[in-house]
């Protein structure tokens, strides 16, 4: 009797269950698919003519192809000019975030550091309160940072959210390594440089792509500190070009355009985010491998 | 410090003293190490705290910060008198309310579907699709939706001119704004917001679905008994965080959706101190508006997570 009750119970379930597993694939087919189709559309319209573009709905592969929207793009420097000063900012930046970072978690790892407490509560207090965007942008400009890049480099050095992660990766570096670099006569900056760096490769990359990307990304610094069009990142080419240029004047369109100044083709712009785009997809695997795993580690620490 | 007395207390307390010297001199490298982090904090954290005070003067940059008199709370009552307060407060606070209903419980709705998926190269598959977005900047974020929904040769209103004979406005109709708002964050977060819920599902002791299925218990009952409440302290420590977080909505893309069409429905607290302090130059007026807003943010964190404890033990502090 049980037997027999448990068995069609057995049945129903699976039955129920694997229709619920059929739409829950489905679902989430769609939803992965959600996430690339509009650059599928981007990159498959910006090899389109106008025409086609502002004709037709949503395709992905073009019906004639042609390359006038790449060739217009390359033939000024303004966009090569802004890739390049991006470039810059991501590089440079990136290189003051971890020279902070990882110089003041590794101290911060040593568990008997007489005000070490006090140092991580300053921290910790951080987090919660700010000076703000105006009192930080009165201090950049007080110290003469307006329209250069360490506006962009200096205010945001250290995360502290990413102090404490790198910092519980040096408190459980193993000990014994770096006694025995002690002992070989290393101080403590050459244990650090020599023994400890080479062997946390995988948290440096992890950190070095998570501010990268931030940098990469980085819209609302420049905004705020870059005045010269020469220093304009991606972001903000990217912004005057497609969303300034839409024919609503507006807040995001403060930007002086010449009286003749025609808005730029269809294919142009998605040229333009197909350009601005591909480093990121290009980095992407890598950022999978270390980020995803650096935030896991993070959370289930934090 | 060295004390000639036979008073047994006081050379101890020299003797600790001179010991904590000892160890800071043996420490020196550290402290060097120190010292790029503790400047960067000292100066760029904590300066603008400072800067904070102007808040409660006129500050007039010829002027400079000690010259500029102080004006008490004159600020902050014209700001409230203000008639664009109540404005920029509905704003903010639906489009925070907004997305508590609907992009905070997607990454966990997410995260419960994705953990159902037996096959591992699928759910591999998809976790690497889903992760992209949130990897895309704002600014190409709305980039693409300016692309996608111009009536000037978007597709989505060539495909509704074709098949329904109008095309709609969707930049700068302010029916649109917020359901836009809240799209674009749903694209953007949903699929990084899963991992944290992921990482608390795999947390989950084994043994007690194990348990659960030998005493009966079907695939829903499971997902209601066991998962379900190992998931919620998770969920309500985000939730705290969150509702502190109630009056930021995220500068950077309320700027770039924001045209002069739409701005009665999109104007909120940010995008007013940006307006006000850095285009108007109005520092001391934009300051306590800022102020104003952290300290709420303050409050709400600390009321919420009392809320949370009284209710359910679990509190982030």
């Amino acid at each position: 009797m049980v037997l027999r009750g448990k068995k069609s119970n057995a049945i129903r379930e699976s039955l129920g269950s694997r229709i619920f597993d059929a739409f829950n694939y489905v679902f989430l087919a769609f939803a992965g698919m959600l996430c690339i189709l509009p650059f599928l559309y981007v990159i498959g319209g910006s090899f389109a003519t106008e025409g086609e573009l502002t004709t037709r709905s949503f395709f992905i592969i073009p019906r004639t192809f042609t390359l006038d929207a790449y060739k217009y793009i390359f033939s000024t420097s303004a966009l090569a000019n802004s890739f390049k000063n991006t470039l810059i900012i991501t590089i440079g930046g990136t290189a003051i975030n971890l020279f902070f970072t990882v110089s003041m978690a590794y101290a911060l790892a040593k568990k008997d550091l007489i005000g070490r407490n006090a140092i991580i509560n300053m921290v910790i207090f951080c987090m919660l309160f700010g000076g703000g965007m105006i009192p930080t942008y009165l201090l950049v400009r007080n110290l003469g940072m307006l329209d250069t890049y360490w506006a962009l480099w200096l205010p945001g050095a250290i995360s502290p959210f990413n102090l404490f992660i790198v910092r519980n990766f040096f408190e459980e570096f193993p000990g014994e390594l770096r006694d025995s670099a002690e002992i070989d006569g290393c101080n403590v900056p050459q244990t650090l440089w020599y023994i400890v760096l080479p062997l946390s490769k995988a948290v440096l990359a992890t950190f070095a792509l998570f501010y990268g990307v931030g940098h990469w990304n980085a819209f609302m610094g420049p905004l705020l500190y870059l005045n010269d069009s020469k220093k304009w990142p991606i972001q903000i080419i990217l912004r005057n070009l497609i969303i300034a240029s839409s024919g609503t004047a507006g807040l995001g369109s403060l930007v002086d355009m010449p009286p003749d100044y025609q808005p730029p083709a269809q294919a142009l712009k998605l040229a333009v985010i197909v350009v601005a785009t591909v480093p990121i997809l290009l980095v992407y695997p890598f950022l999978q491998r270390y980020f995803v795993k650096g935030v896991m580690i993070g959370s289930l620490k934090g | 410090m060295r004390v000639a007395t036979n008073n047994p207390t006081l050379n101890l307390e020299t003797k600790y003293r001179r010991e904590m010297w000892r160890k800071i001199r043996k420490d020196k490298w550290y402290y060097l190490l120190l010292l790029p982090g503790i400047i960067y904090f000292l100066l760029f954290r904590y300066g603008p705290m400072w800067g904070i005070l102007i808040a409660f003067k006129n500050y007039m940059p010829f002027l400079g910060f000690w010259e500029s008199p102080w004006v008490g709370f004159q600020n902050f009552q014209d700001f409230f008198a203000n008639p664009d307060f109540f404005k920029l407060l509905r704003n903010t606070l639906l489009i925070s309310f907004y997305n508590l209903i609907f992009t905070f419980p997607a990454p966990i709705i997410l995260a419960l579907l994705l953990n159902e998926v037996k096959n591992a190269l699928f759910k591999r598959t998809v976790q690497t699709l889903v992760y992209i977005p949130h990897f895309i900047s704002m600014t190409i974020v709305v980039s693409l939706t300016y692309i996608f929904l111009t009536t000037q040769g978007g597709f989505v209103n060539n495909w509704l001119y074709e098949h329904m004979g109008r095309k709609i406005q969707f930049l700068t109709d302010p029916k649109w704004f917020r359901p836009l708002i809240i799209i674009q964050t749903i694209w953007k977060e949903t699929g990084w917001g899963t991992i944290i819920f992921l990482a608390a599902l795999t947390n989950i002791n084994p043994s007690l679905y194990e348990a659960a299925i030998v005493d009966g218990a079907k695939r829903w009952q499971q997902m209601r008994y066991i998962t379900l409440p190992c998931l919620m302290p998770t969920v309500i420590i985000l939730l705290i965080l969150r509702l502190g977080g109630i009056l930021d909505t995220g500068f950077e893309q309320i700027y770039l959706m924001m045209n002069s069409l739409n701005r009665e429905v999109a104007d909120v607290f940010d995008t007013y101190v940006y307006t006000m302090g850095i285009t108007r130059g109005a520092f001391s007026y934009s300051t306590a508006v800022g102020l104003f807003k952290s300290i709420v943010g303050i409050v709400l964190i600390q009321l919420s997570n009392l809320l949370a404890r009284k209710v359910s033990d679990i509190s982030l502090f």
